[in-house]
């Protein structure tokens, strides 16, 4: 399975302070580890929101917020997607990870990202079908 | 968050997961045993999941093991220089255990790895062997996940595994790093044993357990490790690329109703574009490896040539006519020869493609081969000969083993009748 693993913003990260070259190092390290281990299949990071941009739905309208966004704790700083086995692997993993914000509070979110077979039983051939024809529908429409 | 409240079974065996390789190949370097340094190994872990619970995972559980397993070996080996004194044996003078060389234990560990791989993927051992071995030692799977994934007992496969591991003892083989060309030399058979887990994950149905599916997982993760450790080896990276690139065809290449999907025919926006872009970086570190490719790395090329053309129709089938060259000069397979027929018969079209076919159909190997009456068939149809194409699919019919293959085979037959009968 593949886990998308999200480094949550902090004031440091968003006023654009960047990792000293201790923590730099020690990322760099853990970074080999996940490569060593074959279980790193991408991972960035991320400017601060000040360079970002939002784009808001309702309805048909379209509005283009500039950043940068508050609360720091909602925003992200940077992700890797891992290929493991479980979500305990990856919690371990997880564990390992330098402190990625030193001298502040922060934190890591797991998330697992969806595959077909996620869908289970659910997700009969008929459904399948029903998904794969709305695609096409989709697709076509797009097309006119 | 090592909170003892908290902490599973679960969390236990994932750290096992993730360290269970570099210790056993550590261990292997110290009391030159495979069997004893699992069974050290499992100890540790059982030790493991006794204490954790109570102290939480330590900073450092890999050390924690090993010191762990160590302590054991050193124990055992304590006893057993007893006994040999109790019964009046003189000590020998490199007794296991006693006298282990603990900082031999500082080795570089990626060797350690290095060297369980080859251990596992030693050519002594059957292919079957080879496979469950690599990924009971080095991927550490149980017996049970094993067996599930290739669709034996769990009995057939602690067989297999307690039988390789009884060849390598009498075989006598060595726990030393092979160097230069003797590591070199190694490296295929390793490539062979990853690309066969990776294959028999490859052909699992969709109706079968995930677990068979898993093996595709399991044998890219063996290959990117063993990519970084062999980091000057060509096909290494080829093997990864070649698997990352039919790996992101997975999700298209099985219907709805189960019934798998021709390459052209598959639905590509349903490829998965990170590990295409994966694959591309890998064939790029085999290119820059070594000229000119080898096996894996030209298959990657051609999976290549498929993956970044964005239609079907937009496929570079010169350039996969001429990756199936150099691929037929290296392996001389007529399957390949077969397959790159089929790419003459998309670049050049189905009158220069013939007679390839015509010429295959001497050799011996593909006699009872049904591609090859089918892939002349299709060719034929091509060709508007539609009387000699129906017998090749009707002969295509009578050789598959595979109920699907045979009833498209048998339609393609009709067809060829209809369309003789409106000629």
């Amino acid at each position: 399975m593949k886990i998308m693993v999200i480094v949550k913003a902090t004031k440091n990260s968003e006023a654009g302070v960047m990792p000293d070259e201790r923590l730099l190092t020690e990322m760099g390290k853990y970074n080999e580890e996940l490569a060593q281990a074959g279980i790193l299949v991408a991972g960035e990071g991320l400017h601060p929101s000040l360079k970002g941009k939002r784009v808001k739905f309702s309805g048909a309208a379209r509005e283009v917020v500039d950043g940068p966004f508050t609360e720091a704790k909602e925003l992200i700083a940077g992700f890797w997607i891992w290929q493991v086995r479980s979500m305990d692997e990856a919690l371990e993993w997880a564990r390992r990870c330098p402190d990625p914000m030193p001298g502040e509070e922060s934190e890591l979110e797991l998330r697992q990202v969806f595959e077909p077979e996620d869908f289970g039983e659910a997700y009969s051939p008929e459904l399948r079908a029903k998904e794969e024809q709305l695609r096409a529908e989709l697709e076509r429409k797009a097309r006119s | 968050m090592s909170d003892a409240g908290t902490l599973t079974r679960a969390a236990i065996e994932a750290v096992w997961r993730i360290e269970a390789a570099r210790l056993i190949g550590g261990l292997v370097r110290f009391v030159r045993d495979v069997d004893r340094a699992e069974d050290l190994a499992q100890a540790a872990l059982l030790s493991a999941l006794e204490r954790w619970p109570q102290t939480g995972i330590p900073a450092n559980p890999g050390a924690w093991l090993m010191t762990a397993a160590k302590h054991r070996a050193i124990d055992e080996g304590r006893r057993q220089a007893m006994m040999q004194q109790k019964h009046g044996e003189l000590q020998r003078a490199a007794p296991s255990g006693a006298t282990l060389d603990v900082e031999r234990l500082d080795a570089p560990v990626g060797d350690d790895v290095l060297r369980l791989v080859l251990i596992a993927c030693h050519p002594v051992l059957s292919r079957d062997a080879r496979a469950a071995l690599t990924l009971r030692l080095v991927a550490g799977l149980s017996t049970a996940e094993i067996a599930r994934a290739f669709l034996a007992t769990e009995p057939t496969i602690a067989q297999r595994i307690v039988r390789a591991k009884r060849t390598l003892a009498e075989a006598k083989v060595p726990f030393e790093l092979p160097e230069g060309d003797e590591l070199r030399a190694r490296i295929p058979q390793a490539l062979e044993v990853i690309y066969l887990i990776f294959n028999e994950g490859y052909t699992a149905t969709a109706g079968e357990d995930w677990l068979r599916h898993e093996l595709c997982e399991e044998a890219l993760r063996l290959g990117r490790v063993l990519e970084r450790l062999v980091p000057d080896d060509a096909e290494a990276a080829g093997l990864v690329a070649l698997m990352e690139l039919q790996a992101s065809r997975a999700r298209a290449r099985v219907s709805p109703s189960g019934e798998p999907i021709l390459l052209l025919e598959q639905d590509r926006s349903r490829w998965d574009g990170l590990l295409i872009a994966r694959g591309l970086a890998a064939l790029a570190r085999a290119e820059a490896r070594a000229r000119p490719l080898g096996p894996y790395a030209l298959q990657a090329a051609i999976a290549a040539c498929h993956a970044t053309a964005r239609r079907a129709e937009d496929t570079d089938w010169a350039r996969i006519v001429a990756l199936y060259d150099a691929l037929v000069a290296l392996t001389g397979s007529p399957v390949v020869e077969l397959n790159r027929a089929i790419a003459v018969s998309m670049a050049f079209g189905p009158a220069e493609a013939l007679p390839l076919v015509d010429e295959l159909a001497g050799v011996p190997a593909l006699g009872s081969y049904h591609l090859l009456p089918a892939v002349r068939g299709d060719l034929l149809v091509k060709l508007g000969r539609h009387d000699e194409a129906r017998a090749e699919f009707a002969r295509a019919a009578s050789l598959t083993m595979n109920e699907r293959e045979r009833g498209l085979m048998l339609r393609r037959e009709a067809e060829c009748r209809r369309a003789r009968g409106e000629a």
